[in-house]
């Protein structure tokens, strides 16, 4: 069986008893922990858009941190496309970001000192690609985001649904299988969100990208396929609904 | 991401704070053109102290007359006439030894048209010339066969020559020693100052034997005042030494239990430890000065540590992008690296300049070296990796969650 064959079989993502607690201060010997996810499990499969909701404070976000590699989960498994990303070294869990994963946050969190085309450049450049090389695949992707003629604006310059773009293009350059948006609509206008999510709902559909989405909002929601709610740190609520 | 796409972003983020970059290179600079002034300084003293001690002539030999006793009575050394001229051709004949020249000396009036003037004359050898490392200005040194025949020939010093003749070229012409006429020669090259202060310009070489027979005559004819040994090399100073002290207890049959009726003192040891001394005193300036670059490497330590604080969110960014704990540490490596090398290379330039205009105003010699620039460096290199070094990896280790969360 080859590699191909193994991913399309499997599931993009696959979490087992996912259990995360932080460790507060306290005395050594008695340390306080706090738990804030509790046994999760879920399957995600190539291709989804899904939205997870919940109150502040449910855990959606650490959810998030840890399906992005940007955090490790205190006891369970993580499988990202057949492979076991729990406890991955920071070294290996910088490859999986680089290549597998495209990050879009609320606050936009592109690199002030660059240009959009710098800012959506730099993950190849991490990849080992050249300066030049870079900069024309980012080139291409922020015309096709519609951003053409902004490309050496610095991210001051631009609307905030702009640099939302930008953070997109950014997000695909190295053309991910997986999309993490954290609430990337919280910090603007209800009709660039629904730009914003129109954009993302193309991606998903047109190129197949699953997206797994953090949001407030149930008209944001609606837009994915598929609705996780979290309460406490555990799944509430794990719906598929039909396609608008 | 490779070295030339980092080093071109450390590059920007050095530029983004212009004011502070500047303010921390300051240190560097300092520091840097501290090191060469002081070891350039340093280093033309000890040229200057070397090239007196290289006037003197290498690695000599003084052999003195005297240290007798007579019945109980012990003299000093030059008390008695105990040297001859034939000690120092027997001497000249040694393995270990390169040249003797035999010494005798007085002071006399000379005269020349309506000017006199009194200094030293000196009877020798044509070897003292070589072995006094004497160098021709003009004219010719005097010959064996004017050493033979006890010819009445001489050769002037600068300062000599200057007040005797003024401008005029001496060469060739006649003068009186003690109102005896003597045709000059040649003129001496100027060696200035001797390490005890003497005038070594003030002087008039004649042959040995005219200045025994004819102007310094004295009750032991024949005798020399001292002797210049100049030792085959600097390692064959002591066997040398040896050498002489058996051949001349030989020849002036001195039994096993006498003491010597002369001397033999080493004049290297006493410019090697001139020139060490002045080596020390260069490397410990050197060693002044780098203490400020060490300073100026903790103020590295310091910005690099602030400007790590001030982009926590910027670091935590890019590893969400992708970066390896290796990228985000060259990264800032290469911040304090270059803050190092731009100021290493400002603060040499800055060094050399003043180092050549000091030389320019007090007449100093400085001595500007590559190796020493090259040290600088190497110094400032590592002082950019040792001070850099913690700040990076400070940046480098933080959790990607934790820098994003930052505020």
């Amino acid at each position: 069986m080859s590699d191909k064959d193994l991913t399309q079989n499997q599931p993009l993502i696959r979490v087992e008893n996912l259990c995360k607690a932080y460790q507060l201060e306290g005395h050594a010997n008695q340390p306080i922990c706090h738990q804030v996810l509790f046994d999760i499990n879920l399957e995600i499969h190539s291709g989804e858009f899904i939205a997870i909701m919940g109150q502040s404070g449910s855990g959606k976000s650490t959810l998030m941190n840890i399906l992005g590699c940007l955090d490790t989960p205190t006891s369970g498994n993580y499988w990202l496309a057949g492979r076991n990303v729990a406890y991955l070294s920071n070294d290996e869990l910088a490859h999986v970001r680089n290549h597998s994963i495209g990050f879009v946050f609320q606050g936009f969190n592109l690199l002030k000192r660059m240009t959009a085309l710098d800012n959506v450049a730099t993950p190849l450049l991490y990849a080992g690609m050249n300066r030049k090389e870079s900069r024309k695949h980012a080139l291409t992707l922020l015309q096709q985001t519609g951003l053409g003629q902004f490309t050496l604006h610095y991210p001051n310059q631009l609307s905030g649904g702009q640099q939302q773009r930008v953070a997109i293009s950014r997000a695909l350059v190295n053309q991910p299988q997986l999309i993490l948006a954290d609430e990337p609509t919280g910090n603007l206008d209800s009709q660039t969100s629904h730009e914003i999510m129109t954009l993302f709902k193309q991606l998903n559909e047109n190129q197949g990208i699953s997206i797994i989405l953090v949001t407030h909002e149930d008209d944001i929601a609606s837009y994915a396929n598929r609705l996780i709610r979290l309460k406490d740190g555990r799944i509430i609520q794990d719906k598929n609904k039909c396609t608008r | 991401m490779n070295l030339l796409t980092i080093i071109g972003e450390a590059f920007q983020a050095l530029r983004v704070n212009r004011l502070r970059t500047g303010l921390t290179m300051l240190g560097m600079i300092i520091g840097v053109a501290a090191v060469v002034l002081m070891l350039s300084i340093g280093q033309g003293a000890q040229i200057q102290i070397n090239n007196t001690i290289a006037s003197m002539g290498s690695h000599l030999l003084l052999v003195l007359p005297g240290a007798t006793s007579s019945g109980g009575l012990r003299f000093g050394s030059g008390t008695v006439k105990t040297l001859t001229a034939g000690d120092a051709q027997a001497i000249a004949e040694l393995p270990s030894v390169e040249a003797a020249a035999p010494v005798v000396s007085g002071i006399a009036q000379l005269n020349y048209g309506a000017n006199n003037w009194s200094t030293t004359i000196t009877g020798t050898t044509p070897d003292y010339f070589s072995v006094g490392n004497w160098l021709i200005e003009s004219g010719s040194i005097f010959s064996e066969a004017d050493l033979r025949s006890a010819t009445r020939v001489a050769v002037l010093g600068k300062v000599t020559a200057e007040n005797l003749f003024g401008n005029e070229d001496p060469t060739g012409k006649t003068f009186r020693i003690a109102n005896k006429p003597f045709l000059v020669v040649g003129v001496l090259a100027a060696k200035g100052q001797s390490l005890s202060g003497r005038d070594q310009d003030d002087n008039v070489l004649i042959p040995l034997t005219t200045a025994q027979r004819q102007i310094l005559g004295n009750q032991f004819p024949g005798s020399i005042g001292h002797m210049l040994v100049q030792g085959k090399s600097a390692d064959m100073m002591e066997e040398a030494e040896m050498e002489i002290t058996r051949l001349l207890r030989q020849r002036h049959r001195i039994s096993d239990r006498m003491e010597n009726d002369f001397t033999v003192r080493n004049l290297t040891a006493i410019a090697a430890v001139a020139s060490t001394t002045a080596k020390v005193m260069a490397w410990m300036l050197g060693a002044i000065a780098s203490i400020s670059l060490l300073v100026g490497g903790i103020g590295i330590m310091n910005i690099m540590l602030v400007s790590v604080t001030e982009r926590t969110r910027e670091i935590g960014i890019r590893m969400a992008i992708g970066a390896s704990h290796r990228a985000i540490l060259t990264q800032f490596l290469l911040e304090a690296l270059m803050i190092c090398i731009l100021g290493g290379l400002t603060g040499a330039v800055l060094g050399i300049g003043s180092a050549w205009m000091i030389s320019q105003i007090v007449d100093m010699p400085v001595v500007i070296t590559l190796s020493m620039i090259g040290l600088a460096f190497a110094f400032v290199a590592i002082i950019g990796i040792f001070f850099g070094f913690y700040p990076a990896n400070k940046a480098a280790s933080l959790k990607p969650v934790e820098a994003l969360r930052y505020e």
